[in-house]
This record gives structure tokens, C-alpha cells and sequence, in this order.
């Protein structure tokens, strides 16, 4: 194989990859208000989008859903996975299976729409929320719902997409994780709750992170079901940059995709530097112990 | 030890009647024995014959289909595995990979609600048994194989059970490490003095480390005794094939006493010196161990001697032994294997002319 050739269509596959991606970061540093023309360097744009309130709420509404629903995410995919991996029989495992997996699958439209309409039904079903006692009116009075959609239906759609996702990533890892360290930590007299957080647990922390980690992003760049299930005062940043977008571009969304992917790549190149270390330790360590053997 | 005591030891562990169904498939099929205290009891076979699944039963992991364990005359088929006090030794070893050699051996002590000082020097002990006080702090990545064994063993014997299990407890360990292994964890599980099961495909591993043995095929015991009695004195072909070597020569009852028997076979008619309880005619198998045989280049003198004649096909010098495949008149191939006592020993080739011949005592009449 000619090694310069090869090269070539690297260099071509990156190019195609990150030559959008870089000319919007050049962009955002554009003086000129017309986005595709070059006008000069400036930063003009990241001081408007400072003083820009809806950007800057939409940026932490955005945040706060995706941490609580990638928090609950986690916490119902890792029973799901449970379930899949350790309990090869019990009734309805197979629609169970189906079910968990369908919004890996359901065109996320669908999927919004029926999300919507389950929330309108339960706002018809219940009436008036006054009537049915004051824990329901201190749940309306603190998340809006059932009375009218915004942060509390986003979240919970959120929140079931991405516990189909984690629990893909966590099933994988309960897989391949030697189930005689259950056996083990039941027979040395760990009852079954015992046994998940003494033992279970510490084992499947990374796959919990990086479900978390995944569960996050998809909930923070997610538009279509978001679009679906927010209300009136409860725009997330992806639905508002798609706003944006729609009214004519402006260059202070280069400069919001600009921190995005500033912060992006900062938390991957530490994520995959902090990996590297940590095998290279693990290896070292190893091969120390095969060294000394006595 | 009065009588009473000595009895009580016998059926220190008791294995009633106890099957396993799997779908229909029984893996442990009507299986009943009796473990003294403090014996060593191997059960061998081959994979899928039920040994494992037999081992789980007494762990925990799975219900017996019907029958029941009793520990010390308590049944313990019901109990759940966190509340039986035995303990198990894992083929993978199963160490948890984020606790240290100290928190792996502690883990149960710790269940226990055990005092912290108590747990302490309980480890310290165990740590001692095993001598790995040196790794005290280390994760199990950080062992190698042969240590990675002994922190599973401390872990397993931490908790003194009354019952230890070990599951292929060298299986993970490479050829070289595993003679030395053996030796060593005979040493401590006999020192310790603890009721032991363990679960074994190897015959040698078996062999050195049981006090008795049971040869399981299909769910079933098919033999059990002492080491050299399963050797010496197997009680069907399934056993002499499966233990060692041996030819095995299929024939009929000829003659029936009460202290010998002849059998005729296509390749000689062959006295044994014990009686078969059988008719006359029927088929039995007769079997010999290869290092029972004799080779010689002349007719023995001994006529009270069985003897045969073939020819050299191999040969395979050991130093200390020479292995032998001789093919007989009947086109028989019989292996024999010839201990060197002597530096002037005569050696064969192949095609040698060669005379085999065997004691009447060497041979064990097989009726299944």
C-alpha cells in the first residue's frame, strides 16, 4: 500500500470532519455583521452574547436538564440493565427488551409527538390540580406540571431517551464483569444490596460515568423532542440557537458554538490523557508484580 | 475419640439423594456420600459431568431438584449462601479488584460484624498461613497468578467454615506452578484441619491432593475410594479408562472360583487371582496397567505367568521409563511401560520380537 496515498485520504477525512467546524470557530471572531463575509478580528461578539439574558438562561436551563436527566437516566438504566443482564428469565423479558430499546430506534419526531400528547392527556385526565389535594397543587406550584409543559416534561422526556442509552452501556459492562465476584461477595455472607454496592457497584463506576457523560450530551444538543415538550418560558439553548438560525444567522452563535466546542475538546483531551495515564499505571503495576514473583 | 464423636465426624458433611435438574436434564442425578470431618474429597470428571454444579449446591448458587445437605446433621439446602458457613475458593479466584489483599481477606470478617481488632489479627493469621504479609497493600492486578491463589485461599479460610470448597483450585495456574501449588495447598488446608470438597478435571491434581475421590460421569458417582484404590482397583472400564492408563482386553468367563477365575480372550486366556460373583461365559473386560507388564525377548519361565507375544511398533525413551506400544498377534496395540531400575536395562526397537507377560494379581476383571 502506497503510505502517501494513504496519507492523502487521511488528510481528506479530517478535512471533511473539522473544516466546518473551524471555519465557524474563525467566524465567530468576524468584526463584520454579515456572517460569511471577513470584516477583521474581533471578540465584539462574545461581548454581546455576555450581555445577552435569554442566551445566558438558556445556557443554564440547558445545564440543569441535562444533569437531571442524565442523573435519572443512570439511576432507572442501570436497573433495566439489571434486569437484562442477571435475570435471564422472568415474564415479559422479551417485550421489556423491546421497550427499552425503542427510543434507540423510534424516530425521535414520534417519539416527541407521543410524549406530548401523554402529557396533554394527563393534564385532561386530572382537571383543575386544586382539586386533588395539596401535595399535586405544592407539585404544580414547583414544577409547572401538569398545568403547562417547560423544564419538568423536558426533563422527564430526556430522561427516558437516555435511560435506553445508559442502559445499553451499562449492560455491556455488567457482561463482561466476572459474575463469581457476586458469588463471591454472597458467599463471604453479603446479602443481594450488600452485594451491589460493596462489590457490583465499584465495578460498573466507569460504565456509570460514561452513560452519565453520553446521557448529558444528548440531553443538551437534543432539539426535536425538546421542541415537543418545552413551554413558554422554557427554552433550551439548542432551540434557541435553532431560532436564531431561522430569523437569519447572527455571529453570536458562532461564538456560543465556539465556547461549546472549547469546552468539548478540553473535557475530552483530560478525559482521554487521564485514561492513558491510568492504563499505562495498571500495566506497569502488573508487569511489576509478574517481575517479583516470589 | 469415643464412639459416639467418631461417628459424628463420618457423616460431618451428607449428601442425601440430591439431584439437579436442569430443563429435564438431570447434571446431578441421585447422588448420596457421606465427608468426614477433616477429609479431603475430590470430586473428578470430565467437563459437564456435574461436578461443578454439584459444588454449587453445596456454595449456595444453586437449589437442589430433590434431596438435601445436612452439615454437622443440620440440612443446609435451604439456607441462603450469605448465611452458610462455608466458604469457596472461585476458579477465577474472584478477588475484588478495587479492595486490597487486607480488605479482600477482611471482606467476610467484616459481614460478620466481627470487632476490629479481632478482624486484625484474624488477617494477620491468614496472611501468615499464606505468606504474602509482603503484599498487604496490593490490588490483586498487582499479584502475580500464583499469590492472586493465596489471597482466594486466605479469603476462603478467613471466616473458618466449617466446610471449604475449591473450585479447580490450579486450573488458572501454568504446568510449572502448579506441581509446586499443589503440594503447598495440601500443606495448609491439612494444617488448618478444615472439611474440604474440591472440584477437579485433572487425575493428578485429584490424586495428590484427595484423601478419597469420586469419579462423576453424567451426574452420577461412578466410583469412590481412596486414591489407589480407584487406580488399583477400578470397579468398571468408564473408571480404568478414565484413570491413567490401561489395556483392556474384552472377553468371557471361563472359569469362576472363589479366589481365581480365568477369562479367554482373542489374544490368551488369562488367570486372575480374585473370583468374579458371575456365571460362567458371561463377558467381562479384563484390565492391566502398562507399568504391570513385563517385556523380554525370551519365553518367561514362570509358567504361572501370563504371557503373550507381539511386536515393537514404538518406542518412547524417558530416562526414567520407556513407554512401549506393542501390537499382538490379533493386531492389538498394548501399551507398556518399562521403569529403568536398572542403567543396563535392555531396550527394544521397533519390529523387536518381544514376549509380554503379567502377575495374575495385576489383573482386575471389569463386568460393565
Amino acid at each position: 500500500m502506497d503510505s502517501r496515498f494513504g496519507r492523502f485520504w487521511l488528510a481528506m477525512g479530517y478535512a471533511f470532519l473539522y473544516i466546518p467546524i473551524l471555519t465557524l470557530v474563525v467566524l465567530s471572531f468576524n468584526e463584520s455583521k454579515l456572517v460569511s463575509v471577513w470584516g477583521g478580528f474581533s471578540l465584539k461578539w462574545y461581548g454581546v452574547l455576555a450581555k445577552d439574558e435569554a442566551v445566558i438562561d438558556a445556557l443554564f436551563l440547558t445545564l440543569r436538564i441535562a444533569f437531571f436527566s442524565a442523573t435519572a437516566a443512570v439511576i432507572l438504566g442501570t436497573l433495566a440493565a439489571f434486569a437484562m443482564v442477571r435475570y435471564p428469565r422472568f415474564f415479559g423479558r422479551t417485550t421489556f427488551s423491546a421497550h427499552l430499546n425503542a427510543p434507540l430506534v423510534v424516530p425521535e419526531v414520534i417519539t416527541g409527538l407521543s410524549l406530548l400528547l401523554f402529557f396533554v392527556m394527563i393534564q385532561n385526565l386530572l382537571g383543575p390540580v386544586e382539586e386533588w389535594g395539596p401535595f399535586l397543587t405544592l407539585f404544580k406550584n414547583t414544577f409547572g406540571f401538569p398545568e403547562e409543559r417547560g423544564a419538568f416534561t423536558i426533563w422527564a422526556g430526556h430522561a427516558s431517551i437516555g435511560m435506553a442509552f445508559a442502559a445499553v452501556v451499562i449492560q455491556s459492562r455488567l457482561i463482561e464483569m466476572d459474575k463469581s465476584l457476586e458469588e463471591a461477595a454472597m458467599d463471604l455472607g453479603c446479602k443481594p444490596f450488600q452485594v451491589f454496592y460493596l462489590v457490583t457497584f465499584p465495578q460498573i463506576v466507569p460504565a456509570l460515568l460514561s452513560a452519565w457523560l453520553l446521557t448529558f450530551t444528548i440531553s443538551m444538543d437534543d432539539v426535536v423532542t425538546t421542541a415537543f415538550l418545552s413551554g413558554p418560558a422554557s427554552t433550551t439553548l439548542p432551540v434557541l440557537i435553532m431560532g436564531k438560525a431561522r430569523l437569519g444567522l447572527d455571529p453570536t452563535i458562532n461564538a456560543i458554538a465556539t465556547i461549546t466546542v472549547a469546552i468539548v475538546a478540553c473535557a475530552v483531551f483530560a478525559g482521554s490523557l487521564y485514561m492513558f495515564r491510568q492504563e499505562k499505571k495498571l500495566a506497569a503495576e502488573a508487569a511489576a508484580a509478574y517481575r517479583d514473583a516470589d | 475419640m469415643n464412639a459416639r464423636n467418631a461417628q459424628a465426624d463420618a457423616g460431618f458433611v451428607r449428601i442425601d439423594r440430591l439431584t439437579k435438574r436442569f430443563d429435564d436434564v438431570a447434571a446431578v442425578d441421585n447422588v448420596s456420600i457421606e465427608i468426614a470431618k477433616g477429609e479431603i474429597f475430590a470430586l473428578l470428571g470430565s467437563s459437564g459431568c456435574g461436578k461443578s454444579t454439584l459444588l454449587r449446591m453445596l456454595a449456595g448458587f444453586e437449589t437442589p431438584s430433590e434431596g438435601t445437605i445436612y452439615l454437622e446433621g443440620q440440612p443446609v439446602s435451604a439456607m441462603q449462601p450469605y448465611n452458610r458457613p462455608i466458604n469457596m475458593m472461585f476458579q477465577s479466584y474472584a478477588l475484588f479488584p478495587h479492595l486490597t489483599v487486607w480488605d479482600n481477606i477482611a471482606f467476610g470478617l467484616k459481614r460478620e460484624g466481627m470487632p476490629k481488632a479481632q478482624i486484625e489479627e484474624r488477617v494477620e493469621e491468614m496472611l501468615r498461613i499464606v505468606q504474602l504479609k509482603k503484599f498487604v497493600k496490593r490490588k490483586p492486578h498487582q499479584l502475580s497468578g500464583g499469590q492472586q491463589q493465596r489471597v482466594a485461599l486466605a479469603r476462603a479460610l478467613a471466616k473458618r467454615p466449617k466446610l471449604l470448597l475449591l473450585d479447580e483450585p490450579l486450573g488458572a495456574l501454568d504446568a510449572k506452578l502448579r506441581e509446586e501449588t499443589q503440594m503447598e495447598l495440601k500443606n495448609i488446608i491439612k494444617n488448618v484441619g478444615v472439611t474440604c470438597v474440591l472440584v477437579t478435571h485433572d487425575q493428578d491434581e485429584a490424586m495428590t491432593m484427595a484423601d478419597r475421590i469420586a469419579i462423576m460421569s453424567e451426574g452420577r458417582f461412578r466410583q469412590v475410594g481412596l486414591p489407589f484404590e480407584i487406580y488399583e482397583t477400578p470397579n468398571c472400564r468408564f473408571v480404568a479408562d478414565f484413570i491413567g492408563k490401561v489395556n483392556l482386553f474384552d472377553g468371557a468367563l471361563t472359569e469362576d472360583a472363589p479366589d481365581y477365575c480365568v477369562v479367554t480372550t482373542p489374544e490368551g486366556v488369562f488367570y486372575v487371582n480374585h473370583g468374579v460373583t458371575g456365571t460362567e461365559g458371561m463377558d467381562v473386560t479384563v484390565a492391566v496397567r502398562p507399568e504391570k507388564i513385563g517385556l523380554s525377548s525370551s519365553a518367561p519361565t514362570d509358567t504361572s505367568r501370563n504371557a503373550v507375544t507381539g511386536t515393537i511398533v514404538t518406542n518412547s525413551y524417558y530416562g526414567s521409563a520407556s513407554i512401549y506400544h506393542v501390537q499382538l498377534a490379533t493386531g492389538k496395540r498394548v501399551l507398556v511401560s518399562c521403569e529403568h531400575s536398572s542403567r543396563h536395562d535392555e531396550h527394544f526397537q521397533r519390529d523387536d520380537p518381544v514376549w509380554l507377560c503379567w502377575e495374575p494379581e495385576s489383573l482386575v476383571v471389569l463386568r460393565s
